[in-house]
C-alpha cells in the first residue's frame, strides 16, 4: 500500500532532479559555447557568406557577385601556385618526418635505455619552441654570407661558394622543409613511441622462438601492427604542414617571388595587405579560404575515418 | 652486471648523443650568438664560446626594441586566455560527462569537427567580429580571439576524464546538500588536477606561441604587440642587428623552455594523450 503511494512521488522527484540537472548542464556549457560560436562557428559560416561578395573589409556588404570570386580564384595561376607549393611542402615534410621519427622512436624504445627521458626531452625542445621565433632565427642561420649553415658547409669543403638559400625558390623550399621537419619531428617520434609501447609482448617472444631475426621481426610484426598509429602520424604531419603559416611567413614571407607562398599566405596577402596598391579583397580571400579549409577538412576527415577503421580491424 | 649492461649501450648512446647535440645546436648557437659582439658574430659565426660576454645585447632588445612591453603583453594575453579556456573547458567537460540532455550528441560532434579547422579559414570573420565589437587593437580583443579560437580539445578531454571518476562521489555530495555547481567546484575540480595541469601547459604553449591572430589584430599598434609579432617586427626595424635578434629570441622562448624542461613529462604525455583521443 505504502509502496504504490510513494512510487509516483519518487518518480516525480527523480524527474525534477533530472530536469534541474539538465538546466545546470546547459548553464555549464553556455559560456564556452558562446565563445566557440562567436569565434569558430560564426567565422566558418561568414567566410562562405563573404566569399559571395565583392568587399574591401569595410563599408556595407551589398555588392553581391555570386560565385564570381570562386571563378576568379580558379583562374588565378598564383592560387594554383600556392596550392601546389603547399602540397610540395607537405610531401617533403611527410617524407622526412615519418621514417626519421620512426627510426628515433625505435632507438629510444629499448626498455633499459639509460636516460631515455632526457633524450626524449631533447628531441622535443623544438616542438615546444615558438614557430615564429624559430622562423626569424632561421633567416639568420640560412643567411648567405654570415649564416651558420653555409659557414659549416664551406668549412667542411662540401661546397665552394655559399648557397643563396633563401633567395632562390628551390633552396628556400628545401630550407623550409628541413626546418619544419626538424621542428615537429619530436611529436611524431613520441607518437610512434606510444605506438611501439602498445604492441603485444607475446608476439615478439613467439617470433624469437621461431628464430626470426631483428629485421624479420620488424618487417613482419612491428611494421604491420604500427599501421593504425602510422595513419595518425600521417594525419598530424599533413595538418601541421598545411597550417604552418607562422614558420613560413616569418622565415621567407612567401618569397622569393611567390616560390614559397602557401595557401594561408596567399589568403593573408589578399585579406590583410593592399595587393598592388589596391584595397584588400576580403570576398576574394574568403573564397580562397573556403577552398583551403575544405581541402584540409576533407583530408583530415578521410584519414581519421581510415585510422578508426584500421584500429577497429586490429581489435 | 648493471655496469656491463650500460657499457653495451655505449654505441647506441654515442649515436643518440651525437644526433641530440646536432638537434639542439640551433639553441646552443642562439645562446652563444646572443652574447657576442656584432663584430665577433660576423667573424666567427660558428664558434660557441664568446670572447667577451655582451649582456648589452639583452639590454638593447629589452629596452630599445621594446621587448619589455611585448613580454608584458604576452604574459597578460596568455594568462587570461589560459584561465578562460581551461575553466570553461572543465565546465563543459563536466556537464557532458554527467548529464544527458537533448542536443548533447550534436554538440560533441560539432566540437569534434572543429579540431582541425585551420586559422586561415576563420581569420577574416574573426577580425571583422573583433573590429565590430570595438576591440581591435586592444588586449581584451586579443584575449577573446585567442580564447574563442582555441581548439575545443580540452572540453572533450575533460569529458573523458570526468567519465572516469566514480559517480558515487557526486551522489554523496548531493546527499550532503551540495548543488551541481558546488559539487563541481569543491569535489570534482580538485580531483581533476592532473588534467588541469595538462590543459594549462598545452594551452599556455599554444597561446604564448600564437602568431597569426596577434599579427592580424595588433601589427599596426606597436604597444600591443606580443612577443611573436615583436620578433617579426624586429627584423624590419633593426634588420642587421643579429646579436640583438638572438637575444630577443631567447627572451621570447625562455619562459616556455623553462616550463617545458621542468614539467616535460606532463607536456609529452599530455600531447601524446590528447593525440590518442
Amino acid at each position: 500500500m505504502q509502496k504504490t503511494l510513494s512510487q509516483p512521488r519518487e518518480r516525480r522527484m527523480w524527474l525534477t532532479r533530472k530536469r534541474s540537472r539538465q538546466v545546470w548542464a546547459y548553464a555549464f556549457i553556455l559560456p564556452q559555447l558562446l565563445l566557440i560560436a562567436g569565434f569558430t562557428f560564426y567565422p566558418i559560416i561568414m567566410t562562405h557568406v563573404y566569399s559571395l561578395y565583392e568587399w574591401p573589409g569595410f563599408g556595407p556588404l551589398n555588392d553581391f557577385v555570386g560565385v564570381q570570386n570562386y571563378l576568379e580564384v580558379i583562374r588565378d595561376s598564383l592560387f594554383w601556385n600556392a596550392f601546389q607549393k603547399s602540397f610540395i611542402f607537405m610531401a617533403g615534410t611527410v617524407a622526412l618526418q615519418l621514417p626519421i621519427a620512426l627510426l628515433l622512436a625505435l632507438l629510444l624504445n629499448s626498455e633499459r635505455l639509460y636516460g631515455r627521458n632526457i633524450y626524449r626531452a631533447l628531441f622535443f625542445i623544438p616542438v615546444v619552441t615558438t614557430s615564429a621565433v624559430i622562423g626569424i632565427v632561421m633567416r639568420s642561420i640560412f643567411a648567405t654570407h654570415e649564416g651558420v649553415v653555409n659557414n659549416a658547409l664551406l668549412m667542411s669543403n662540401l661546397i665552394e661558394t655559399p648557397i643563396r638559400w633563401l633567395s632562390q625558390g628551390n633552396t628556400a623550399m628545401l630550407a623550409l622543409v628541413i626546418v619544419a621537419s626538424w621542428k615537429w619531428m619530436g611529436i611524431k617520434m613520441v607518437m610512434w613511441l606510444a605506438g611501439l609501447q602498445s604492441l603485444p609482448r607475446e608476439l615478439y617472444d613467439a617470433a624469437k622462438v621461431d628464430g626470426a631475426n631483428y629485421w624479420q621481426t620488424f618487417r613482419f610484426i612491428t611494421l604491420p601492427l604500427l599501421v593504425p598509429v602510422g595513419i595518425v602520424v600521417l594525419l598530424f604531419s599533413i595538418v601541421d604542414a598545411l597550417t604552418a603559416f607562422d614558420l613560413i611567413f616569418t622565415m621567407t614571407e612567401g618569397g622569393p617571388g611567390f616560390t614559397t607562398e602557401f595557401m594561408e599566405l596567399y589568403i593573408y596577402r589578399y585579406a590583410f595587405t593592399t595587393v598592388a596598391g589596391g584595397l584588400p579583397q576580403l570576398g576574394y580571400a574568403s573564397a580562397a579560404g573556403v577552398f583551403f579549409g575544405l581541402t584540409v577538412f576533407l583530408i583530415s576527415l578521410v584519414l581519421s575515418l581510415l585510422a578508426r577503421r584500421q584500429s577497429r580491424l586490429k581489435g | 652486471m648493471d655496469l656491463l649492461k650500460r657499457l653495451k649501450q655505449l654505441p647506441l648512446h654515442t649515436i643518440l648523443l651525437g644526433v641530440a647535440i646536432i638537434w639542439i645546436f640551433p639553441f646552443i648557437w642562439m645562446i652563444a650568438s646572443s652574447l657576442k659582439s656584432h663584430r665577433e658574430f660576423l667573424a666567427t659565426p660558428l664558434s660557441l664560446v664568446p670572447n667577451q660576454l655582451m649582456w648589452e645585447n639583452y639590454r638593447r632588445a629589452w629596452d630599445s626594441a621594446n621587448f619589455s612591453q611585448y613580454f608584458q603583453n604576452s604574459v597578460m594575453v596568455t594568462v587570461s586566455a589560459v584561465a578562460i579556456v581551461v575553466f570553461l573547458s572543465a565546465l563543459t567537460g563536466y556537464a557532458l560527462a554527467r548529464v544527458d540532455f537533448p542536443g548533447k550528441r550534436v554538440l560533441i560532434l560539432a566540437y569534434a569537427a572543429t579540431l582541425f579547422i585551420p586559422k586561415g579559414y576563420t581569420i577574416i570573420p574573426v577580425y571583422q567580429l573583433i573590429r565590430r565589437l570595438g576591440l581591435l587593437n586592444t588586449i581584451p580583443g586579443l584575449v577573446l580571439a585567442e580564447a574563442g579560437g582555441a581548439p575545443v580539445l580540452f572540453a572533450l578531454l575533460f569529458m573523458a576524464h570526468f567519465r572516469g571518476t566514480p559517480k558515487e562521489l557526486d551522489e554523496a555530495a548531493e546527499i550532503d546538500g551540495a548543488n551541481f555547481l558546488q559539487t563541481f567546484l569543491y569535489i570534482m575540480l580538485p580531483l581533476a588536477k592532473p588534467m588541469i595541469a595538462t590543459a594549462v601547459l598545452l594551452q599556455f604553449m599554444w597561446t604564448w606561441s600564437s602568431f597569426f591572430t596577434p599579427l592580424v589584430l595588433t601589427l599596426n599598434n606597436p604597444d600591443l604587440r606580443t612577443l611573436t609579432v615583436g620578433m617579426y617586427a624586429f627584423v624590419s626595424e633593426f634588420s642587421t642587428d643579429w646579436t640583438g635578434l638572438t637575444a630577443a629570441a631567447l627572451i621570447s622562448i625562455t619562459p616556455i623552455l623553462i616550463l617545458f624542461l621542468s614539467l616535460q613529462r606532463y607536456f609529452i604525455e599530455g600531447l601524446s594523450g590528447s593525440v590518442k583521443n
